[in-house]
């Protein structure tokens, strides 16, 4: 049987709309994925022990509070903290395309933007997983 | 696994199970909350549907229970169910097993929204909490068989809605007469989920002190001395119950199931709940039936092992080859799907011997 790709939708920060992160989960189960959505208004603290505990591939954060600059990069500390660095961060919400090269160099490994077509987060996800 | 042999035995396992949207996830949650407050460490198994198209899944139990996302002393993993039909996944029992080996003293295994007939959570669990909620049906859904038999404590959740006096006054009568039945007509030596129910309340009635969480059970006369043990007419059954229909209900209290009321939501009743759970177990191991139990579901593990390996080898290349070629021979009209089925399990057993 195939290893099932494990993914974390996640929404840290205040903001209370979780429409995209509900169909980005849909979209990754409906390519076959395992989707652990935590709903809203996360810590940073609270993603990480999930991403821990279920033994996740990747943490897909969405954000649209605009505080992505400070708890985006305390996820990937965290993680790495916790000895998980090895699980792909990607990130998606109202984010200006400014602050991609920071998230980036902050271990985001990618920044999805509103309109992205679903299938390029899929793909990306694919392509990236699986290199491990 | 070979590596947490003698490590477990220790965690208590509870199957929280029940419809979709009863509340199950809600009730864990607030069930992790009273059992922290008593100093357990808590272990939580949360299953949920595999798409049968894609094998994806969305798994949204864990999101009721956030509110111990970053204790230390919770652990909580997400299971799709990966194809598997009995309202667990395959890899859940070993889950538990790894949890209760880590030293969790609890291991809450909250099963996919069931439906009549997801049973596998009994083979599992030492306790199985059966969540129900007004609005679902009469009471000949309560007395089909299935999943109303499995449970050792009934939970009527959202208990604030109307109709839920109505869903305890039915469960109490389904657990009336199925123990009334049971008294009579069920002998020990027959292996049925009934007999070991029995043997159950039997161990239940005789064992000292429990049923004493609930103040106000009566003893009632005469109505749980043993009565003989002989198949009772219809007649005689249902004018035995017309007769104690009104006595009955107090008199049993000892020897049925506990009905509680709760709402997950506030966590009423709730400790209640566990006061139940804690005198279910306790109940087990003085009548020495954990252990029964659990052999049970040891069993049913290797043969449910033994079936995905043969099912397994079947989604081989050769495997899936000789299941096409039968396949289309049945279809043909050149074989009937009874001669397909032993020829394909006559070469999977030889493979498996190999």
């Amino acid at each position: 049987m195939d290893r099932k790709i494990r993914v974390l939708v996640a929404k840290p920060g205040l903001d209370g709309h979780d429409r995209g992160a509900k169909v980005i989960a849909r979209a990754l189960r409906d390519d076959g994925m395992e989707v652990i959505y935590t709903g809203l208004r996360q810590t940073p603290e609270q993603i990480v022990q999930a991403a821990i505990q279920e033994d996740v591939d990747v943490v897909a954060l969405s954000i649209l509070s605009g505080a992505h600059n400070h708890l985006f990069p305390r996820v990937t500390e965290l993680l790495k903290e916790k000895g998980a660095e090895d699980v792909l961060v990607i990130g998606g919400g109202v984010i200006p395309e400014a602050d991609y090269g920071f998230l980036m160099s902050k271990g985001i490994a990618a920044v999805f933007g509103p309109g992205t077509p679903t299938k390029a987060t899929i793909d990306f996800i694919r392509e990236h997983v699986r290199q491990k | 696994m070979r590596a947490l042999r003698g490590r477990g035995g220790r965690a208590h396992l509870i199957g929280v199970t029940g419809p979709p949207g009863s509340g199950k996830s809600t009730l864990c949650d607030k069930l992790i909350a009273a059992l922290r407050k008593r100093g357990a460490r808590v272990g939580v198994l949360a299953v949920d549907p595999s798409s049968p198209f894609t094998g994806g899944a969305i798994l949204g139990d864990r999101l009721r229970m956030q509110s111990h996302a970053t204790d230390e002393g919770v652990f909580i993993r997400s299971l799709a169910s990966r194809g598997r039909l009995g309202g667990l996944s395959r890899a859940t029992q070993a889950a538990a097993r790894a949890l209760d080996a880590a030293g969790y003293d609890f291991v809450l295994i909250e099963t996919v929204g069931v439906g009549q007939s997801e049973v596998d959570i009994v083979k599992i669990a030492d306790t199985v909490v059966l969540v129900s909620v007004p609005g679902l049906g009469d009471d000949i859904q309560v007395i089909k068989a299935g999943v109303m038999e499995i449970g050792d404590v009934f939970v009527v959740n959202k208990a604030d809605r109307d109709g839920a006096d109505r869903v305890v006054r039915e469960l109490r009568s389904m657990l009336e007469m199925a123990a009334t039945l049971r008294r009579n007509a069920v002998p020990a030596s027959v292996d049925t989920l009934a007999g070991r129910t029995s043997a159950l309340s039997a161990g239940k009635s005789g064992a000292a002190g429990f049923g004493a969480a609930k103040p106000g059970a009566v003893s009632g006369p005469g109505m749980t001395a043993p009565r003989p043990a002989r198949e009772w007419s219809a007649e005689e059954l249902a004018h035995h119950l017309t007769e104690n229909a009104n006595s009955v209900t107090v008199a049993n209290d000892a020897e049925l199931p506990p009905i509680l009321k709760t709402v997950a939501e506030t966590g009423e009743g709730v400790e209640e709940l566990v006061e139940a759970v804690l005198a279910h177990r306790a109940g087990l191991a003085a009548a020495g039936l954990l252990e029964a139990r659990r052999l049970e579901g040891i069993r049913a593990e290797m043969r449910s092992l033994i079936a995905f390996r043969l099912l397994d080898a079947l989604e081989g290349g050769e495997g899936r080859a000789r299941e096409d070629a039968l396949a289309k021979a049945v279809l043909a009209g050149e074989e009937d799907v009874y001669g397909a089925a032993e020829a394909l399990f006559a070469a999977l057993s030889k493979g498996g011997r190999t």
